[in-house]
């Protein structure tokens, strides 16, 4: 099977302002969540690890916009572009950041384990390739009942490389499931290059075919693009189409988590996918389009306006209290194993 | 009325009652549909209920435990088998650090009533990859509930409970109980989670058991009456919930307490009992809290030297026996 490379959007979507809009809204509002987690991760408030988004933006929010509201999110430990995009609350994901009371998962998670069930968020899964056999089994479910519901289940480059991975993919296929993976492909895995460790160039792609799937590669830093494939993969996930993997190139502005400055990476590198940054490059091509600038500028302050709130509401809160320890082990709400 | 049946028909009806029951219940593994199971346990199932709910997967223990977790999260409740308990740990990401952590993790907005059924234990030849008692390795994570029935009907009644469940289970089935026989009532049986049953009432000493063990314990308590002993015989049915009010009351009464577990030596669910009963009963004890369990070493294949290690009714004797010096 040949593979299908996507690098501009084939729709003229200039005429659908609203869509671009939206797309704009969703990178910067998680372009402005990260530089804060970022901070308030060097203030010490955010605790532990985290992993961010920065330069990823667009694959997210692509899917977000393509997303039906009852559709199913699956993500990584970096994973707050992806709850974001699904309309979770900025303030529950700074609260649950920051180990407060106040988060969406009452401080139980943390950054690597959002989840809002109310928004389609289904968890942010922290164990490499866990998450993509836990994708199928919603899709099963919307499959059995006939809901129309569609999986989508995010993962980085590394994941190619691991037994879920696989399994997951077959099994997608064999039962036909409604269920889009989708390849965040960085280059990097944590520290070390993905092509330096993987039997073919493009980990995601290269593989399809091994499970009769099309291979696809995009660009991931393009909201345009990233719309487009998402809303042909869902399309045809509800339709009864079955699965599709796509490979998004894409690159991390960072490190792999707060512990790595990246230095691994060659400056070149580094300075040449810095100049596609999905974020600026995006509001000049709005800007060319003919979108007017002050819209775009709102867009801008209601984000950060968001994030300054978020912050805020999260800084304020409690911690959780004590007792919460040792709740929700249990369905009956509790944590009992004997009587 | 009641019907004797095997515990390897008493998986089949067990599963049929709940799925007829409840159109969501849907069941999956290796095997269990086209061909009725490795153990034959599952025969019929696909005939009565269709490749839609009862299906067989691809060899991909992730992909089966994962299919569970993702449609129990959405609305479904999944019954997975995973064939031979060793095979869990080709799944352990699923059965230790997914399925049981995510209700909790998300502070509850997500409920998991799934069950995961493996055929456990020694006792057929199979060697030291096929034959593990691995119930204490699900014990020992918060998150899971673990349930070893040890006859027909409580295979029935307490599978239906674990599938009734609003949380996750993991269900050992031991493969050298398939073929034993056991009277069943007609009609629906459901069970509670959670609570041991006093299968022979005794004075002298409590043996508390689980699953095969279980009629082994029964014999010794019958050769122990011989000897002028009467042993008290407890099948504990499930390690979560642990029933340890039933446990604790009968050792008030005997004094001594003589755990019969299948699992290796280290860390074997017996020592959790034992500690409970120290801990607490302490002032009523009249003799060593005692475990009889196989030894720490993998169990071998040959039949001699498989017998020599797995707790016989002999070795049951001794140790009362022992306790009662």
């Amino acid at each position: 099977m040949s593979t299908t490379q996507i690098t501009e959007a084939t729709r003229d979507l200039s005429s659908e302002e609203q869509t671009r809009l939206g797309l704009y809204r969703q990178v910067v509002r998680i372009r402005a969540f990260e530089e804060r987690a970022y901070r308030l991760f060097m203030e010490g408030l955010v605790k532990g690890t985290s992993h961010l988004s920065l330069g990823m933006e667009a694959i997210a929010a692509g899917f977000g916009e393509a997303m039906r509201a009852d559709d199913y999110t699956f993500c990584t430990y970096r994973g707050h572009a992806h709850t974001l995009a699904r309309g979770t609350p900025m303030a529950g994901v700074m609260g649950e950041l920051l180990g407060r009371a106040s988060g969406v998962c009452g401080g139980k998670g943390g950054s690597m384990h959002l989840t809002s069930v109310e928004h389609g968020a289904m968890g942010s899964y922290a164990i490499i390739g866990a998450h993509l056999p836990i994708a199928n089994g919603a899709a099963w479910s919307a499959q059995v009942r006939g809901s129309g519901q569609v999986a989508v289940c995010f993962f980085g480059d590394g994941t190619t490389n691991i037994g879920a991975f696989h399994e997951a993919l077959n099994l997608a296929k064999v039962w036909n499931l409604p269920v889009v993976f989708v390849c965040e492909n960085n280059l990097y895995m944590e520290y070390t290059a993905i092509g330096d460790v993987t039997a073919v160039e493009h980990p995601a792609a290269d593989r399809a075919s091994a499970y009769g799937l099309e291979s696809i590669i995009v660009d991931g830093n393009d909201p345009d693009v990233m719309y487009e494939v998402a809303t042909t993969a869902i399309e045809r996930a509800r339709s009864g189409g079955g699965p599709s993997l796509i490979e998004a190139k894409t690159y991390r502005h960072g490190g792999h988590s707060r512990a790595d400055p990246g230095e691994y990476r060659p400056d070149d590198e580094v300075a040449e996918w810095l100049t596609r940054d999905p974020v600026p490059n995006y509001r000049a091509r709005l800007l060319a389009d003919g979108l007017d600038e002050t819209i775009l500028e709102d867009v801008e302050a209601q984000a950060h306006a968001d994030v300054d709130a978020a912050t805020e509401a999260a800084r304020a809160a409690p911690p959780p209290q004590v007792q919460a320890a040792y709740n929700n082990v249990w369905a009956d709400g509790g944590s009992s194993w004997r009587n | 009325m009641a019907e004797l049946i095997t515990y390897r028909d008493a998986v089949a009806r067990g599963l049929a009652q709940e799925l007829r029951r409840d159109p969501t219940v849907h069941f999956i593994g290796e095997d269990v549909a086209a061909a009725g199971g490795v153990f034959k346990a599952t025969k019929g199932l696909l005939e009565e209920f269709g490749p839609e709910r009862v299906r067989d997967t691809p060899i991909s223990e992730e992909a089966i435990l994962g299919a569970a977790m993702g449609a129990a999260m959405t609305g479904l409740r999944p019954v997975a088998e995973i064939m031979f308990s060793d095979f869990l740990a080709t799944c352990w990401d699923l059965v230790a650090v997914e399925i049981p952590k995510t209700r909790y993790m998300t502070d509850g907005q997500v409920s998991l009533p799934l069950v995961i059924r493996t055929a456990n234990g020694g006792g057929l030849r199979f060697g030291a990859q096929h034959s593990q008692a691995v119930e204490n390795w699900a014990m020992s994570i918060p998150g899971l509930k673990v349930v070893a029935p040890s006859n027909p009907r409580d295979v029935i009644g307490l599978l239906a409970a674990a599938i009734r469940d609003p949380d996750p289970v993991v269900f050992f089935e031991q493969k050298s109980l398939y073929p034993t026989k056991g009277e069943v009532p007609d009609g629906e049986i459901i069970d509670e989670l959670g609570v041991a049953s006093t299968v022979r009432p005794g004075r002298d000493v409590t043996i508390v058991a689980l699953a095969s063990m279980v009629p082994r314990a029964v014999a010794a308590a019958e050769e122990l009456d011989g000897l002028g002993i009467s042993a008290e015989v407890i099948d504990l049915r499930c390690l979560v919930p642990l029933d340890t009010t039933t446990v604790i009351e009968s050792v008030k009464r005997t004094s001594r307490l003589v755990t019969v577990e299948e699992n290796p030596r280290l860390c074997g669910w017996g020592a959790e009992i034992v500690s409970i009963v120290g801990e607490e009963c302490f002032w009523h004890l009249d003799g060593p809290l005692t475990r009889v369990t196989t030894p720490h070493i993998p169990l071998p294949s040959s039949d001699a030297l498989e017998d020599e290690f797995l707790p016989s009714v002999s070795r049951i004797v001794e140790a009362a026996q022992k306790v009662l010096l």
